[in-house]
């Protein structure tokens, strides 16, 4: 029997394996596919405070082993969220974690105070970085001031574990990592998508509705990698790796590289119960290679350098 | 109706024209129950520009033998890949997924309009329709007599009728021009095929206080409604094409 748990802080997880928010909605939608009490944990689909419709469609491109979209952070906001969605969710045998966004800083606040009186929600994962909202999201993860400003402020309003999700779209990520953990984050999770584009040759036009979009899948996870890596070397906080990780092999690297877990994201489209194999795979490569519990292989790599 | 992923057999691999064939599926068990107008999500492995599923409709069912059978068309790499399937293969698939057709009213009459690629969930959609005491009428268009797919086998279960651009057979011209549809003996309109043709029809439904129902078409990534890639435009806001679709009644469209 070997550990394959984690902890951030106080909080535990039953294994490293999350499913990436935006990928894997509330969860009820891959009830048919999975048991949900079998992951370490769910990350909603990002939330704002107001209703969002999103981006006009086509908001999806496939790309080279990849996808690239342009969603918009489409959700129904806090209140509805609260009334109808985490009724439900509260009643996962797991940890619930809610993802969320904002175009201000107040705004951030003002949902992570809402979310810590949510008993059933142990963790929050701040998005400063997504790239297909016109203001916000990116835009907080690619300046460290505004970084350190919307950190601090989300911190100051709750008391759950506040997990912060990191952009690549800057010149060293470990700077925003480690303005993370100064400003009291209790974990980094990284990379969220790559921006980039795609051209409709036939159309001569942009295949996304809003030109550029997010880079997933496979075709990132070497980036993401090498970020993964540098940035648990640099911070004394919990490195959540994500980024086109299809298999537990995948998972592994993350883990050898550094990473306390790792987040699910593109790869539960394609196989929608490929999340609980990642958690059985990464149990039987640490039978086989004889370790007993997880924490022996985290960051293994850096041993011999 | 629970989803499943699940490698079927391919049973059949039938060539119908230079761009068409289809696939009949196998299970080695029962297969859950499929409604018309629901669609599966198939995964085409070996190639790196095949990265996601793609969405088929289901365009015959057979639950007696537990077979489905699905009707596709070559335009890129994965249904090339797809038209090479052999016997014996396998091919793996999430279904079924997707709302369906809604049923007509006691007494209404069904018109089922399909145009080109467009006539894959009419099929099953007839037979449905047929086994439960309505008499479907079925209009199929095609660019020309070579590219008419199935005739025979929608013949089955109701009238029908083509048009072809070229006038090599049926009547000539687009679909939306053939006078069964204008005879005012139908109640409701099930549609699919390429979408000028659905909102041709749509906009006629309309005129005519016809019910219309089309089957929408949307790149989609998931195909359960996780990554809201396949949305479209409705005047309820953005829905999914995969779980509040594919079907959708002509009057919650902006069209």
């Amino acid at each position: 029997m070997v550990n394959t748990g984690f902890s951030i802080g106080d909080l535990d997880f039953r294994n490293p394996v999350l499913t990436a928010s935006g990928t894997f909605g509330y969860g009820t939608e891959f009830e048919d596919f999975l048991d949900i009490s079998s992951l370490g944990g769910i990350i909603l689909k990002g939330t704002t405070l107001e209703p969002r419709e999103g981006n006009p469609y086509p908001r999806m491109a496939e790309t080279p082993s990849g996808m690239l979209n342009s969603v918009g952070l489409q959700n129904k906001g806090i209140d509805y969220f609260e009334n109808f969605i985490y009724p439900v969710v509260s009643l996962f045998d797991t940890n619930v974690i809610v993802n969320i966004n904002g175009s201000y800083v107040e705004d951030y606040v003002a949902l992570a105070a809402r979310i810590d009186k949510l008993k059933k929600i142990p963790a929050i994962e701040l998005n400063i970085s997504c790239p297909n909202v016109k203001m916000g999201g990116m835009a907080f993860g690619t300046d460290l001031a505004s970084a350190r400003e919307v950190t601090r402020a989300v911190r100051a309003v709750t008391a759950k574990k506040l997990i912060v999700k990191l952009s690549p779209n800057v010149t060293s990520i470990v700077d925003f990592a480690r303005v993370a953990e100064e400003e009291g984050a209790d974990a980094v999770s990284l990379i969220n998508t790559l921006l980039g584009m795609a051209v409709d040759i036939r159309n001569m036009k942009p295949s996304l509705s809003t030109i550029t979009g997010g880079l997933s899948g496979p075709a990132i996870k070497p980036v993401a990698l090498r970020m993964v890596w540098q940035v648990a070397r640099a911070v004394n906080i919990p490195v959540i790796g994500i980024g086109g990780i299809m298999t537990a092999d995948d998972a592994v690297e993350f883990l050898l590289a550094g990473a306390s877990a790792v987040e699910v994201g593109t790869a539960s489209f394609i196989d929608p119960s490929v999340s609980v194999q990642i958690v059985k795979g990464i149990e039987d490569y640490l039978s086989a290679k004889g370790f007993s519990d997880i924490s022996e292989i985290r960051g293994h790599i850096n041993r011999n350098i | 109706m629970t989803k499943r992923i699940e490698d079927l057999i391919v049973t059949d691999n039938k060539r119908l024209n230079k761009e068409y064939f289809t696939l009949e599926l196998t299970s080695s068990g029962p297969l859950p129950e499929v409604k018309p107008g629901q669609f599966a999500q198939i995964r085409i492995e070996g190639s790196q520009s095949t990265f996601l599923r793609r969405p088929f409709s289901i365009h015959d069912y057979d639950p007696s033998e537990n077979k489905i059978r699905l009707l596709v068309q070559i335009v890129g790499k994965g249904t090339e890949t797809l038209s090479r399937l052999k016997n014996g293969d396998r091919l793996n698939m999430i279904f079924p997924l997707g709302n369906s057709f809604s049923l007509p009213l006691d007494g209404q009459k069904p018109l089922l309009a399909g145009g080109g690629c467009g006539i894959a969930p009419l099929l099953f959609l007839a037979r449905y329709l047929s086994g439960r005491g309505f008499a479907p009428e079925i209009l199929l268009g095609f660019r020309n007599k070579e590219r008419i797919l199935e005739y025979d086998d929608y013949l089955n279960f109701g009238k029908v009728f083509i048009t072809t651009e070229d006038g090599s057979e049926g009547q000539k011209g687009f679909l939306t021009d053939h006078p069964v549809l204008s005879s005012g003996d139908h109640d409701i309109v099930y549609c699919c095929g390429p979408e000028p043709m659905m909102k041709a029809l749509a906009c006629f439904c309309r005129d005519h206080d016809i019910e219309c129902e089309v089957s929408l078409e949307h790149l989609m990534g998931c195909g359960i409604g996780a990554c809201l890639c396949c949305v479209v435009d409705t005047v309820n806001g953005n829905l999914c094409t995969c779980t509040d679709g594919p079907v959708f009644n002509v009057n919650d469209l902006k069209w």
